[in-house]
């Protein structure tokens, strides 16, 4: 992966407050954070520009995480250019692509949010791709640290045994015919394999959700391709177009290669 | 994740640069007296039963001028022998801890409880294991202590430098639901709690006394940073008030309060965590505006609130929204 610095030295997730990383000097930090943007570019979109946000698309995230473990992160899409797809990127993190978002023809993208692990002070890239091809990025600066490596819950066994369940919220008022936000959630611990079990000396094995395919009446909304840097028990809130009368159907597939399914009325679900 | 409330970094920062000549001079003291090894400084404690001797924590978080020494801790001593809960905050705060305990009585340690996984608490039992007493501890402890108990070493070791943490001690004697043990004319009953503060919560009775050390199941004035389940913790708090005691040891605050009347306090703060968390899930309010939002109500009531509501809030949120 490139990782600038290893694992063990950066001094994640200090919990909630970020840790002891604020004593690195800044100024350095900006330039090697530069760097680092140049070269993730390099490898993540090789051959391609990458334009400024031009107003086409905005993060957001706080400044100073309360949770390195979870991290909320907001995308925002101007409606004036249609989007097909959106990259999140943690630069810093040790998979620096966090996911990118295909949307389909039953989506409405303009907001997006999602929960993340951050490791260590970084910036968030959010990168529109526009139907005509062209890439445009965001950047949110994130004050967090420790969120990859810092123990999970007290007990892995517990977190496996709901795995897969998943709920769909509606937000806000439905009206057919109009966009409207849904959230997703899953259960799934999301183990990203750095997290070591003391006594044993084992790390718990990796097991992470690859991806997603959310479908509304047989039209996609969207498809998630996810990496280890989704939070334990993913929560997506996404925007689609609702019918009068439909089926939200999610599908979900680990890197265990466990498929998770689930079809949810539309409206049905109201929130709460 | 919340495994290192203690460890802030906000105070890390002022007890480096801003702690003032009192805590240059306690560590400087500390630091020259360390080789020599034979006089380890004692504490003053409070008697608040008789027998039941407690040292308040100051209400800050974990930086090298208080060297970890921020929770409630002491012992308890009976005829025969002598219980100490909670071991302490750091090696040297058990050692002062011990110190203490051996200039008031000589009988022999016999039991350190270790109230939880946090290391406010627990990192002090290193200065006992050549008592070679029992460590007690909820049957869930070694499981936590497995998944935390190396990286809370290490970062303590940050704040306090190097070495200074002291070792992680694993508990030789687990309490699945209730137990008992025998200090020789005064049993104390330890009961294991289900998911409250964190999943690994012992109380101890001491009935002789009507006397309840809760450790963090109990906060007074310093905002409670919830680690384990609020609906557990609000279900155990209820059944705490029900024990046949008349005072109640806090594991952050003063050393004695009246029980079950200081358990009003917390119970509304969980209470009002709770209610404002689901109100603001039902309303579909993201869990990053709920962090600023809900339960500031209790904003003045508390001492630290700035630094753990918010993740408080983070921590119901992710427990409640799945009902």
């Amino acid at each position: 992966m490139g990782l600038k610095k290893p694992m063990a030295v950066t001094l994640i997730g200090w919990a909630l407050l970020g840790g002891l990383q604020p004593a690195l000097a800044d100024e350095e930090d900006n330039q090697d954070r530069a760097a680092r943007w140049k070269q993730l570019q390099e490898s993540l979109f090789p051959h391609r520009q990458v334009l400024d946000a031009g107003g086409i698309i905005t993060v957001d995230a706080p400044p100073r995480a309360l949770d390195a473990a979870l991290v909320p992160v907001e995308l925002h899409i101007a409606a004036n250019k249609p989007v097909k797809s959106v990259y999140l990127v943690i630069d810093d993190n040790p998979a620096p692509m966090a996911a990118h978002f295909v949307f389909g023809p039953k989506a409405d993208p303009r907001d997006l949010k999602l929960r993340v692990r951050v490791n260590a002070y970084t910036n968030i890239h959010a990168i529109a791709e526009t139907q005509d091809g062209q890439l445009h990025a965001a950047t949110k600066f994130v004050k967090a640290a420790g969120g990859c490596s810092a123990p999970a819950g007290p007990d892995d066994n517990a977190a496996l045994a709901d795995i897969g369940r998943m709920k769909l919220r509606l937000l806000g008022d439905f009206n057919a015919g109009k966009p409207m936000q849904a959230q997703l959630m899953i259960r799934h611990p999301n183990f990203n394999g750095m997290q070591m079990n003391q006594i044993t000396r084992y790390f718990t094995p990796a097991r992470f959700i690859r991806t997603i395919d959310a479908t509304y009446d047989g039209g996609q909304v969207f498809h998630l391709d996810a990496d280890i840097s989704l939070s334990t028990d993913p929560v997506i809130t996404f925007g689609f177009v609702p019918h009068a009368k439909g089926q939200m159907k999610v599908v979900a597939q680990d890197s265990s290669n466990a498929t998770f399914d689930h079809s949810f009325d539309v409206p049905g679900t109201p929130a709460g | 994740m919340s495994a290192n409330r203690y460890l802030s970094r906000r105070n890390v920062l002022s007890g480096l640069c801003a702690c003032g000549f009192a805590g240059l001079t306690r560590a400087a003291a500390s630091a020259a007296a360390a080789p020599a090894a034979a006089a380890v400084q004692t504490f003053a404690t409070d008697e608040v039963a008789a027998g039941i001797h407690i040292r308040r924590g100051v209400d800050e978080d974990a930086t090298a001028a208080n060297e970890g020494a921020i929770a409630n801790i002491g012992f308890i001593v009976g005829r025969d022998a002598v219980a100490v809960m909670d071991p302490g905050g750091s090696l040297v705060d058990g050692q002062r801890l011990r110190a203490t305990i051996r200039k008031a009585t000589s009988l022999p340690i016999r039991y350190v409880v270790m109230s939880h996984v946090h290391p406010d608490h627990i990192f002090g039992a290193g200065a006992f294991t050549e008592d070679k007493p029992q460590f007690v501890g909820h049957a869930r402890l070694p499981n936590a202590l497995a998944q935390r108990g190396e990286y809370y070493r290490m970062h303590l070791d940050q704040i306090l430098g190097t070495g200074r943490s002291g070792p992680v001690i694993n508990p030789t004697q687990l309490v699945k639901d209730q137990s008992r043990i025998d200090l020789g004319g005064r049993i104390l009953e330890i009961t294991a709690h289900g998911n409250a503060h964190t999943d690994c919560d012992l109380s101890v009775l001491d009935p002789q006394t009507g006397t309840l050390l809760l450790s963090d199941l109990l906060f007074v004035q310093r905002v409670p940073s919830l680690d384990g389940s609020l609906k557990g913790w609000l279900t155990e708090l209820a059944r705490l008030k029900n024990v046949n005691a008349r005072r109640a040891v806090p594991g952050h605050g003063p050393t004695g309060v009246d029980w079950p009347a200081a358990s009003r306090d917390l119970e509304r703060y969980l209470g009002t965590l709770q209610r404002e968390t689901q109100q603001a899930i039902a309303k579909g309010i993201d869990i990053g505006q709920a962090a600023k939002t809900v339960a500031l109500s209790e904003r003045n009531k508390w001492t630290l609130f700035d630094d753990y509501n918010g993740h408080n809030v983070t921590r119901a949120y992710k427990e409640l929204e799945w009902d």
